[in-house]
Formats: structure tokens, C-alpha cells, sequence
């Protein structure tokens, strides 16, 4: 039981940023509502993923600094997406091994970053949630949240306590949508297909509504949604769960 | 003594390099030394580690899960029937090479003359080979066929029906006590151990999946493979009234 | 082999065009997942099994000299001839030599991606011999002149009809106007055709799955038993086998045998798993004469004590390409070698240079499936991402890409300049995009848009709205 409020810093995500800045006020009020003081460290760029799987290490390292200044003296660290959430917690120790003293800073900074279901669920062992959603929805699971952090049950689990959600599951919810970050521009065709045969199976499963907990994978799957004119709406968990969807419409949808 | 080779030196150099490091020290060489005479057994999955009868009913289950047969009978003097039973069902030829060995040529075909056998090796023209189990593994339903010139390994092979006739106390739980029947059992005077030329582990007739991944017997192997399981071990037999079991 | 890596891009728009390949992609993706799952399932000990597989190999690679030298002696002991190959053109010499001593017309080949990787076949062809891969799938694409498309089953790529175009074609001493009923009819003429090859050959090739260094023994993991008539049938067996894969003990291989052919097939046990050492005894009734091992480094030793060790653990049982969602959108024949999938984009680098195949590396979405299903739990995408670093070094990255990072890494860096490019970025797509949502097209960005839309974003930034917010509040 926690007797003072955590403070939790949130890691927006360059994304969230840029694009959708609702999924990041969704983050913070599902966060204040489960009892956390909510800070947001306007130091803070990009979690450097871009550079890191391009090959790039030092520009990684750099940015990795960045982020262990910005967040230091925090409880947690909170991200709504799972992949910039494993490049903190898994990736950055590794990219300071000939400095020991800030790879223990990033271990340090490691062992208190959460992706965002991750840590409502598991460390602030919420289970209800205030949204309010009247539709059927399926769920993706994105490969490092679901593979680098073991994200799975805990989206359904809160998922099943929003009123009015159905939940329903493809066929194949764990396969890769083809994003991969620069792979679906440097290899186009493949990544086409891949997303093809996600939206696939996404319309076989009969939903009106897909969601998942990064927006890479979401502008990937929405857009090739919305050029198969499909009218499954496309959504961050956090919108669904924090109840704000009426804020914003689904990804790739104007304001009608 | 053999001659000096360029190519072993420029090999081991390279890896030692990769390494970062020259020949490893007595000591360290000792140490490994030890760990190969002491053999280690590593994490050994519970399935093959039942009581005895269980543990033969999971031999032949196996056995028959990958598409052999089987078929159980008291002595060795009941061999012949079952061959010859084995033949007729399945509308074989009643001559069929079998391994020279003393089990096998022990017993009293007598009992079934219209059964033709040719000890030896097996030839190409050879439709039924029979051969004598060394020994098996339940884990699996794996058959122990260690060559020698009391099993030819041709008989595994050419044949379009392969039989082994096995005794049910040389069945064990797993692989590893297998290996300890041979170390134990076997020498061979070429190397000073215990390793024949080859021991086939046959798991099965022959099969491939390479035409549409769909899956057909007798590839290039016998078809068919029957396992004659010979009851000599009494602590595996279940007895039929549970409350006499101490 | 000949090497068409560098044209991954236009092997791939040719595999996704291509209609049978496709077809038999979905076909066999979820009978190679689904048996492994299936197969793992029924052994609770799986997970754990993996660490101790992981953990022997490396051992074994800690150890490698020591292990090679002890298994060496073990083979010399029982009669057999090691031949130690640093390149190739090494192995190549040493295989040909082999048969030209024995006169050898006709050799047959058990499946080994070491002899694709060396090109044996096509060495032997030239002297005059006569090389025949009796593995079904192997043997039907030495028929069609192609290369393998998969380590486990080469031929998966190919339909009924082109088995039995092929058999038609090459089979010319039988009727024409013969009917093949049913997939069996297929099997049984390979059958009859591959027997009448055993029975003649001269010389018989296999690979090897693991050597044994305790005992000096050789092992092959088969299923349809052509490893084990090439390597008893003729008076000579040749082993071709690399460096890494010799395990100290006979236990030590038990642990891999039950990775082995559940991560491979979904089987619990191949049907035919063979223990060599060394040629005929005195007494023996059958086997070889001679007994040769082939040993290859050709580029494997290079890897140790590099971040690339750690592929060296790799039991070559494909679990990784049978679960990675490229390699099951575009087949193996686009990766250009002979290794292809996950362990192919690590392993050709290596040997064949990452200037040919730095493609493989980077046609990856790091999904991770293929890690996890690793028996001996080598990081793929880790060592796939070591290749990118290789290339960024060396500048082998395209120059736009170069410039691209470049660029975005400099306002990354510094978090005012960001704030102001990432709001004038929003505000501007938000603008031209508020109505309709989404973009159909979009100057530079055709590498999207020509398989999706945009979506347009809301258009102000994270930033810009928290700060307007904490303004509004404190006011």
C-alpha cells in the first residue's frame, strides 16, 4: 500500500508528441485518478530508438544521457508505449558499457520505468478503469511490449472493466504489423504485406474498433485501414481506458 | 604418430586468437579432462521416469504414435508365431534376413517352417530384415540398434518392413541410461572403448514431409517398422489385481 | 554457392509476385509453428532445457580448441582421417581428392547446408563425378537446378505438380504417359530411382548435426534414412562438418536432441539419429571402409571473441525462420545464400561479408518472435543490430539515410529546437490534413503512402498543450 503519493514522471514518446497528444493527457489522468503525482520532464526529445536500430550507437548514447539527466529523482517513470518503454528499461545500460557510472544510472533509471498498462495494472494493481466505450474491440499486441515486457494480459484485464467494450481477439494478435520503425520505409513492399494480412485478420474478427499501446504500430495499421477504406476505428488503449475518446477522433478520421 | 598438419595449426591458431588466448593450462585442461571422463547427465525430463510397467506402456505407445507397431509376447521360443502372425496379416513374404545373433539364433524356428531365414547382412533385395534390439528408450519410443557383426546395420535400412525383437528389461526411462548400458557393456578393440562404428537410434519406419509438407512413410527406409516385445521382465508386467501390489 | 544477397530488394518484389510461392508460404507457416508449439507444449521441461543447451555451447566455444584436438584424436583412434579445411577451396580439394584416390564415379549426398555453402555438387560436377542428394527435397532441386529455400525442408516452396513435372523431365527412362494418383506415387519413384544411386555409389557424403569430442563420433538428425544408407552403403563416408559443432560428451548431445527436432519439426525424436565413429570394425558385416571428416572453419573462427560468438550456438533447426513474419512474406530464395530467415540475416554477414548481405540485417522489424523461440536462445535481433552498427561504421548505410538521421539527430538533441520543429510539423500536417484525416499521398513520403495513408495528427503538440495547460492553471 502506498501511503505518499509516487511520483511518476511521464516519457510522452516522440509520437504521442507529435501526433497525438491526447494519448499523453489520457496517460496522466489515468495516472492521477490511480493516486500518482504526474510530472513531465520538458527535457526530453525522443527515447532514440531511430538511432539505435539504424546502427547509430552514438547518437543513442547521447540521447540515452539526455533522458537519465531529464529523469532522474523520480519514482517511476511511466511510458504509453511499449517499445519506447524496452528501449529504456532494456536497452539503455547496455549502450554505457565503458561507463560505469552511468550504467549504473541507467540501471537505476532501468528498474523504475514502466510502460503504461504495465504499470497500472502490475505496480498500481488497478483494476477498474473510469472509461466508458460502446463497441466491439480487438487488441494488438506489439512485439516489444509484448515480448520485452511481457504486456499481455494486463490491456485485456482493463480492457474487460470498461463498460460497454466487448472485447474479441484475431486470429493472430501477437504476429509484427510490419512497422519495425524505418523498416516500412527502407522496405516497403514487405511491410505493405505484413500490414495487409494484419488488417486481415483485424476485420475477420467482426470488431468496429482496434487498439493497441503504440502509436508506431497504430499509424501503420490505421493507415492501411483507412487506404482499404475500412470504417474499424482506430484508437491508443489510453484514450479507451481514460475515457476521453470523445476528445479526439480515431487516428486517421477528420473532425466530421 | 600423425604427421603434422598446416591446416589443424592455422584452425586451432585462429580460434586460440579468438579466444585471446594460447593453449589452455594444464590445469584447465586437466579440469575439462574430468568433466568428459565424469560425463555429466544434465536436466532430465520427467516423462521416461516411471515405475516399470508404465514405463514399458509408454515405450510401446510411442512406438505406435510414430507409426510403428507392436506386439507383446512371453518368451523368446514365441517369436517364430509372432513373426509369421506378423507376416500374414500384413500379407508379407515369410523369408527375411535376420541378424546373426546368438538370441536370435537360439531359438526354435521349428515351430514355424515356412519361414525362411538368411543370417547375415541385409541385401537390396531383401523385403522383411529382422534384427535384435540392443535396448530402448520410453521417452521417446526409440530403439537402440548399435552395429555389430551380430546386428549389420544394413538390416535397419533396406528392407520395406524392418521387425526388432526386444527384451523388456533393456528398456529404460531415457537416453542417457541407454548410453550407460553401452559404456558398461561394450568394448571394442579398434578404439579401447566402448563406441561401435554406429549406433542407429530408430524412432519409427521412414518417413518424409518434402511433397506439400504432407506426411508419407518409407521415404527411403522401410515403411514399416514392428517392435516384438519380449515380457521377460517381471517387475514391469502390471499384475491384474491392484491390492497385491506390495 | 553463388550469392544473389546484394539483390534482396528485387528478389523480394519478385517473391511477393510470385503466386505458387505465396501459396505455399500460407500453407506451411502454421504447420511449422503449430507443430512446435504442439511438440513444447507436451514437455514441461522445454523452457529450461533451452538454458542448458545455451550453456553447453558455450562451453564448448569457451573450450573450442581443447574440444576439436580431443575429438581429432578420438577419430584418428577409431580409424578415421580428419581433415582439417581453413577455406573452401580447402574442403573442396580435400572432398575431391578423397574421391579421385578411389576412383569414385558416383557419390551420394545426405542433406547438408555446409556442402551448399561450400558448393561441392558443382566442384565434383567439374572433375567428372557424378554428386546425387538423395534427400527428397534436396534431390528434386538438383533436378530443377534451384537452390534450397529452407534448412529443414528445402523444397517446401515447390507443388505437386512441380515434383512431378520434374520426375518427368528427368526420369526419361520411364513411360510418359505414367499417372501420378497420389503424393505416394511421387515418393515411391524417388524411391525406386535414389535406391538404384545408393546401392552404385562409390563414395557417400553427409553433414554432420553434432560432433562428439569424448568419443570422436559424428552425428546426423534424419527422417527419412538416405544420411544413413549414404554413410553405410559405400566404402567410403566423408563427413562434412564445421567447427563449432563438436560437443563434449555423448549427455551433452541428449540435451540437444531434445531441442533438436521439437524446435525443428515439432517431433519429440527424428526417426533416425546416427552415431559415427570411424570406418568398418574386423568383424563388422557392413559399413564403410574409410571414414573422413571434412572439418570447416571457412569464416567461423573469425567470429569468436566477437559480438557474433554467440550465433556459433545455432543447432541449425529453423525454428526462427519458421516463426518470422518476413521470412514467411517473402521465402528463403530471396535472402540470396543458402542460409536464410533470422540466423541467414546473422550468420551470411559473417561469411560471405555484410558489404554483399547487408540487406538480410536490415530487413527486419526486431519483433523478437525469432529469440524466443531460439532452442539455445541466441539474441537475433541483438546480433542483427550488431550488423547495422558494422555498416554505420563503414558508412555502408545509404548516404539519404545517413543524412535523414543526421538531420533528425540534431534536433533530437537538443529539446528547444525540437519543440519548435516538432509544433510547426504538427500545425502544418494538422491543417492540410484536419478534414480528411489522413493523407493519400505526400512529397518524401512515398515509402509510406504507397501502401497506406497518413493519419493526419491533432495538431498541436504534447508540449505546446501542456504548457498552454500549466499556464492556464497557475493563471
Amino acid at each position: 500500500m502506498l501511503h505518499t503519493r509516487p511520483r511518476v514522471a511521464l516519457f510522452v514518446t516522440c509520437l504521442v508528441d507529435l501526433h497525438r497528444p491526447t494519448v499523453g493527457f489520457a496517460a496522466i489522468r489515468l495516472l492521477e485518478q490511480a493516486g500518482c503525482q504526474v510530472e513531465v520532464p520538458r527535457a526530453q526529445t525522443c527515447c532514440g530508438q531511430p538511432a539505435y536500430n539504424a546502427g547509430d550507437r552514438a547518437t543513442a548514447r547521447d540521447l540515452a544521457a539526455g533522458i537519465l539527466d531529464a529523469f532522474s529523482g523520480y519514482d517511476y517513470v511511466v511510458v504509453p508505449s511499449g517499445s519506447c518503454g524496452g528501449m529504456i528499461s532494456h536497452h539503455f545500460a547496455g549502450l554505457f558499457d565503458n561507463d560505469p557510472q552511468q550504467r549504473t544510472r541507467a540501471e537505476t533509471l532501468q528498474a523504475k520505468t514502466f510502460e503504461l498498462v504495465a504499470f497500472l495494472a502490475d505496480v498500481l494493481k488497478v483494476n477498474t478503469v473510469p472509461g466508458v466505450y460502446q463497441g466491439t474491440a480487438t487488441y494488438h499486441d506489439s512485439c516489444s511490449g509484448l515480448r520485452e515486457l511481457g504486456i499481455k494480459q494486463q490491456p485485456r484485464a482493463l480492457l474487460a472493466s470498461v463498460s460497454g467494450l466487448t472485447l474479441t481477439e484475431m486470429a493472430e494478435p501477437e504476429i509484427c504489423c510490419g512497422f519495425g520503425g524505418t523498416f516500412c520505409v527502407k522496405y516497403p513492399d514487405i511491410s505493405t504485406r505484413m500490414v495487409s494480412d494484419k488488417t486481415k485478420d483485424i476485420a475477420a474478427t467482426g470488431a468496429d474498433t482496434l487498439l493497441a499501446g503504440d502509436m508506431g504500430c497504430l499509424l501503420n495499421m490505421a493507415g492501411r485501414l483507412k487506404r482499404e477504406n475500412s470504417p474499424i476505428r482506430v484508437r491508443h488503449i489510453a484514450e479507451v481506458l481514460a475515457g476521453m475518446t470523445n476528445d479526439v477522433p480515431p487516428i486517421g478520421e477528420g473532425r466530421s | 604418430m600423425t604427421p603434422p598438419s598446416p591446416g589443424k595449426d592455422a584452425i586451432l591458431g585462429a580460434i586460440r586468437r579468438g579466444l585471446k588466448r594460447s593453449p589452455l593450462p594444464d590445469d584447465q585442461q586437466l579440469g575439462l579432462r574430468a568433466r568428459l571422463a565424469a560425463h555429466p547427465r544434465h536436466l532430465i525430463p520427467a516423462r521416461g521416469q516411471l515405475p516399470r510397467p508404465e514405463q514399458v506402456a509408454l515405450f510401446l505407445r510411442n512406438v505406435e504414435k510414430e507409426f510403428g507397431t507392436t506386439a507383446r509376447i512371453a518368451t523368446l521360443s514365441d517369436v517364430p508365431s509372432a513373426i509369421a502372425d506378423y507376416l500374414a496379416a500384413n500379407n508379407l513374404p515369410t523369408d527375411f534376413a535376420i541378424a546373426p545373433h546368438p538370441e536370435l539364433e537360439a531359438i526354435d524356428w521349428t515351430l514355424r517352417p515356412l519361414l525362411t531365414r538368411r543370417p547375415g547382412r541385409a541385401q537390396p533385395t531383401d523385403q522383411v530384415c529382422l534384427t535384435h534390439g540392443y535396448a530402448a528408450v520410453a521417452e521417446t519410443g526409440t530403439l537402440m540398434l548399435p552395429g555389430s557383426p551380430h546386428r549389420p546395420t544394413t538390416l535397419n535400412l533396406l528392407g520395406d518392413t524392418a521387425i526388432v525383437v526386444l527384451r523388456a528389461s533393456r528398456i529404460v526411462g531415457f537416453m542417457e541410461a541407454a548410453w550407460d548400458l553401452i559404456r558398461a557393456e561394450n568394448h571394442d578393440s579398434t578404439t579401447g572403448g566402448f563406441m561401435p562404428r554406429n549406433i542407429m537410434w530408430v524412432t519409427g519406419p521412414s518417413r518424409s514431409a518434402d511433397i506439400e509438407s504432407t506426411l508419407e512413410l518409407g521415404a527411403h527406409g522401410p515403411r514399416r517398422l514392428h517392435v516384438v516385445l519380449i515380457d521377460d521382465d517381471p517387475a514391469a508386467l502390471l499384475t491384474d489385481d491392484p491390492t497385491t501390489l506390495t | 554457392m553463388l550469392a544473389t544477397s546484394p539483390a534482396f530488394k528485387q528478389n523480394v518484389k519478385g517473391a511477393l509476385a510470385d503466386v505458387a510461392l505465396q501459396k505455399a508460404l500460407a500453407f506451411t507457416r502454421p504447420n511449422f509453428s503449430g507443430k512446435r508449439t504442439a511438440a513444447v507444449a507436451n514437455l514441461p521441461e522445454f523452457e529450461q532445457l533451452r538454458d542448458v543447451g545455451r550453456d553447453i555451447k558455450n562451453h564448448a566455444l569457451a573450450n573450442l580448441d581443447f574440444y576439436l584436438e580431443t575429438w581429432a584424436g578420438n577419430v584418428e583412434k577409431s580409424g578415421g582421417t580428419v581433415h582439417w579445411c581453413s577455406t573452401a577451396d580447402d574442403a573442396r580439394a580435400a572432398v575431391l581428392a578423397i574421391c579421385q584416390r578411389v576412383g569414385a564415379r558416383t557419390v551420394t549426398k545426405g542433406k547438408s547446408m555446409i556442402s551448399e555453402e561450400l558448393g561441392i555438387n558443382d566442384h565434383l560436377e567439374k572433375y567428372g563425378i557424378e554428386p546425387v542428394e538423395t534427400d527428397l527435397g534436396e534431390y528434386i532441386l538438383q533436378l530443377r537446378r534451384e537452390p534450397p529455400s529452407h534448412i529443414i525442408a528445402p523444397a517446401f516452396h515447390l507443388n505437386r505438380e512441380d515434383w512431378e513435372e520434374s520426375f518427368r523431365a528427368s526420369h526419361t527412362d520411364l513411360p510418359d504417359d505414367r499417372v501420378f494418383g497420389e503424393r505416394r506415387d511421387i515418393l515411391t519413384e524417388a524411391r525406386e530411382k535414389l535406391r538404384e544411386k545408393f546401392l552404385a555409389a562409390d563414395v557417400g557424403i553427409t553433414g554432420a548435426n553434432f560432433l562428439i569430442a569424448e568419443t570422436g563420433s559424428s552425428v546426423i538428425v534424419t527422417n527419412e534414412g538416405n544420411g544413413d544408407l549414404t554413410q553405410t552403403l559405400p566404402k567410403v563416408h566423408i563427413v562434412l562438418a564445421s567447427i563449432e559443432k563438436v560437443l563434449p560428451t555423448l549427455e551433452d548431445a541428449c540435451t540437444f536432441l531434445r531441442l533438436l527436432a521439437r524446435s525443428a519439426t515439432g517431433q519429440d525424436m527424428s526417426v533416425y539419429t546416427t552415431f559415427s565413429t570411424g570406418a568398418r570394425r574386423p568383424a563388422d558385416l557392413d559399413g564403410p571402409d574409410e571414414y573422413h571428416v571434412v572439418l570447416i572453419d571457412n569464416g567461423r573462427s573469425a567470429m569468436i571473441g566477437t559480438e557474433f560468438q554467440e550465433m556459433l550456438r545455432c543447432i541449425r533447426c529453423a525454428a526462427c525462420m519458421n516463426h518470422c513474419p518476413v521470412y514467411f512474406t517473402v521465402g528463403g530464395h530471396a535472402y540470396g545464400w543458402v542460409y536464410p530467415g533470422p540466423m541467414g540475416s546473422v550468420l551470411t554477414p559473417s561469411l560471405i561479408g555484410v558489404d554483399k548481405a547487408g540487406h538480410l540485417p536490415n530487413a527486419s522489424t526486431f519483433c523478437g518472435q525469432c529469440e524466443s523461440v531460439c532452442p539455445v536462445k541466441i539474441p537475433l535481433p541483438k546480433l542483427m543490430r550488431h550488423w547495422r552498427e558494422r555498416e554505420f561504421e563503414r558508412h555502408l548505410t545509404p548516404q539519404t539515410m545517413r543524412t535523414n538521421l543526421a538531420i533528425w539527430a540534431w534536433f533530437a538533441r537538443r529539446p528547444a529546437a525540437w519543440r519548435l520543429a516538432t509544433r510547426i510539423a504538427a500545425w502544418t500536417l494538422g491543417r492540410l490534413g484536419r478534414k480528411r484525416g489522413k493523407f493519400r499521398t505526400l512529397p518524401f513520403a512515398s515509402g509510406w503512402t504507397d501502401g497506406r495513408d497518413l493519419p493526419a495528427p491533432e495538431g498541436d503538440t504534447f508540449f505546446a498543450r501542456y504548457a498552454r495547460q500549466q499556464r492556464d492553471n497557475q493563471a
